[in-house]
């Protein structure tokens, strides 16, 4: 079983959601990432989504393309990320590092070659934006063939029979993005999340993420009670944004953030 | 031509298959949220493709609003100068707004009424395709936000006023190189959360699977023409077919009808900006290699990561770090021959049309021009290229100007 498989087994055991932070790495320099990374573990994080920074990123907003500019102004590349989940491993083999980027830089890097170095830095999953089942079967082969686990979106435009491609091409779990629009956006309606995420379940086993829109221990707590996971991004971005200079007040407010979240999720009926 | 491939056995009409691949370019590669708009769109368009009624209204308009046929014109003093091969130009700048790019528009906007969308936008480089698209919509009354790299409404200033008399709003583009390639970006995220109501017209042949293939098939008509016209004035086919590639859409359009005429060579000229081995150009199909970047496989300009880098021509309709797929696929089986010429040659090229034809070419179409004057002297008299006057220059005088230090 991967790592990832094995962290929402045990969590359901125990009754709790997922919480998964995102940052993109190394933002706002390079030395923060791998800290930052322990920081949102010891407060709370299960897994860990790391945004490898891309010059184009079109399906994200503002405060994520912001975030990667920073980092690709640091000299971020993909081969850092992966020396950076390479550093982290040495003092965490147990949380579950999710790469999430897009395509080009993997590309670039080659499948094969990005395939190997990413099992043996000890990455758990990638989730590539701009990739849809369609065209990943390349990808997909090489994946399972390092035992790394795709993660693939699912968006609420998604139709029946796509969510049946993509749960058949995934595994680890499923990202439900719960909002039309970019990262970052606004308003996110529980509700419909909910019945969103039902008919999904009649579809398929694996464990569903919610992400868009989750931004504080409300909207956490909201989202906990019908999801496996929740992801949030912009909102621990825009700590970065609001001081980038200052990595022990960046450690803090996430790390204050996150056990605000994780507070406010545990605090609720966990999902069934 | 010198080729191992047999172009006559090649059935043109089926690239892209089904997913939109050419060869190992195109392809769909979207995030899930685009899917079903994506979807939505291929389907209308594969069934309004055959319809009679939808090609009928598409024909009248490019008739009567634009002025199609545009003329292919001798520039015989030109080409007596250059002393070879006569150069006919595709006067695509003759069409309403001034360039190729209406074709497209006008194509998009009727599938966008079809679907009953009711607002359009449109990413725009040097601002064509904005006026375009801006134009289409203050005809069709719908709502119109065109998105412009912030460096490209500093250098396309006319255009930019342009597009707002039409009433469409112009969003100026603050991230990454402020051009383009960030204009699309910001497209795309429009797009993506104004879905139900929106129709994305995307300005050239790529993007992701169906937008290369209706592209190529709404400006297809430029070379279509330019077959029939260049046979009745001359009694044959060109020996050579020249246009510029940014995108690469004028470049498809004429290029396409003549693909299974295996002796028309096809040449494609990008932009080499200060030249090839300086860096700064903007020639993916000369110096780039396969990528992916805005829904397609393509030949890119990227950095050892796979970071896309900036790009740089004098001219904002080219300056643009990926191409059409159909382009790069056209490339790997050698059907095409991509070149680039620089900065300073198409400037040249601007002021020689200018000045010997008294037609004033827009700065893509200059690319093309700078090359025509490399090829035509090196073919015989009783030889004959197409060009792609691909657009009018008004829109450029402020950029020729400042370049030669004169304030208008």
């Amino acid at each position: 079983m991967s790592r990832i498989s094995a962290c929402f087994e045990r969590l359901k055991k125990e009754g709790k959601t997922a919480l998964i932070p995102y940052i993109a790495a190394g933002d706002p320099n390079l030395s923060v990432t791998v800290p930052l990374m322990h920081k949102m573990v010891d407060s709370g994080a299960d897994l860990i989504e790391l945004g490898v920074p891309f010059s184009d990123p079109s399906a994200d907003g503002p405060t994520i393309q912001a975030s990667m500019e920073r980092a690709l102004e640091q000299g971020i590349s993909l081969l850092k990320v992966l020396d950076m989940v390479k550093s982290f491993r040495q003092d965490n083999t147990h949380t579950p590092i999710i790469l999430m980027g897009y395509l080009n830089p993997v590309e670039h890097m080659g499948y094969p070659v990005f395939a190997e170095a990413a099992a043996s830095a000890g990455v758990d999953g990638v989730l590539t934006v701009d990739l849809p089942p369609e065209e990943a079967d390349d990808f997909i082969r090489l994946m399972r063939a390092h035992r790394l686990d795709s993660i693939f979106l699912l968006a609420p435009t998604t139709i029946e029979e796509r969510i049946h491609k993509i749960a058949e091409y995934g595994s680890g779990f499923l990202y439900y993005v719960s909002l039309k629009g970019v990262t970052g956006s606004n308003t996110l309606n529980v509700k419909e999340v909910e019945q969103k995420l039902r008919k999904i379940r009649n579809i398929t086993a694996l464990p569903l993420g919610v992400g868009f829109g989750i931004k504080d221990a409300d909207s956490a707590a909201a989202v906990a009670q019908v999801a496996d996971a929740i992801v949030v991004g912009s909102a621990i971005i825009r700590k970065i944004e609001a001081s980038p200079d200052n990595t022990a007040h960046i450690m803090q407010d996430i790390g204050d953030l996150l056990t605000e979240m994780r507070a406010g999720m545990d605090g609720t009926i966990p999902a069934t | 031509m010198s080729n191992s491939v047999d172009f006559s056995s090649i059935h043109w009409d089926e690239f892209p298959d089904n997913a939109g691949h050419f060869g190992v370019h195109g392809g769909c590669f979207a995030a899930e949220t685009l899917m079903e708009a994506i979807d939505l769109l291929r389907e209308a368009y594969f069934k309004l493709k055959g319809d009679p009624a939808f090609q009928a209204e598409f024909d009248a308009d490019l008739k009567h609003y634009v002025g199609r046929p545009s003329p292919l014109y001798h520039a015989e003093r030109w080409s007596r100068e250059l002393g070879g091969a006569q150069i006919y130009l595709k006067r695509e700048d003759l069409n309403h707004t001034g360039a190729h790019k209406i074709n497209n528009t006008i194509g998009q906007a009727l599938l966008a009424k079809y679907m009953g969308k009711t607002r359009i936008i449109a990413e725009t480089g040097a601002g064509q395709h904005g006026v375009a698209s801006a134009t289409i919509a203050a005809r069709l009354g719908l709502e119109c936000v065109v998105y412009m790299g912030e460096v490209d409404v500093e250098r396309q200033a006319p255009n930019v006023y342009r597009m707002k008399l039409l009433g469409a709003e112009v969003v100026p583009v603050t991230s990454g190189s402020k051009t383009l390639k960030d204009a699309l970006n910001e497209a795309m995220r429009d797009w993506v959360t104004n879905v139900d109501d929106t129709f994305y017209i995307i300005g050239t042949v790529a993007g992701p699977h169906p937008y290369p293939l209706l592209v190529r098939d709404f400006q297809c008509v430029v070379g279509r023409e330019a077959r029939q016209q260049i046979v009745e004035q001359t009694g044959r086919m060109p020996d050579a077919l020249v246009a510029c590639v940014g995108g690469g859409s004028n470049a498809i359009g004429l290029f396409h009808p003549f693909l299974a005429d295996q002796d028309v060579a096809i040449y494609g000229v990008e932009a080499a900006g200060d030249g090839l081995d300086t860096g700064r150009h903007a020639a993916p199909l000369c110096k780039g290699q396969p990528g992916v970047l805005h829904g397609n496989r393509t030949y890119l300009m990227d950095d050892d990561d796979g970071q896309i880098i900036e790009t740089h021509s004098v001219s904002a309709g080219l300056d643009y770090p990926g191409v059409g797929p159909e382009h790069s696929w056209l490339k790997d089986i050698g059907r095409a021959n991509y070149v680039a010429v620089t900065d300073d040659e198409a400037l040249a090229a601007f002021h020689a049309l200018t000045r010997i034809e008294g037609i004033i070419p827009a700065l893509e179409s200059s690319h093309a021009l700078a090359y025509a004057m490399k090829l035509a002297p090196g073919l015989s008299r009783d030889q004959q290229i197409i060009v792609n006057l691909s657009g009018r220059g008004d829109k450029d005088i402020n950029t020729v100007a400042a370049l030669e230090g004169i304030v208008l």
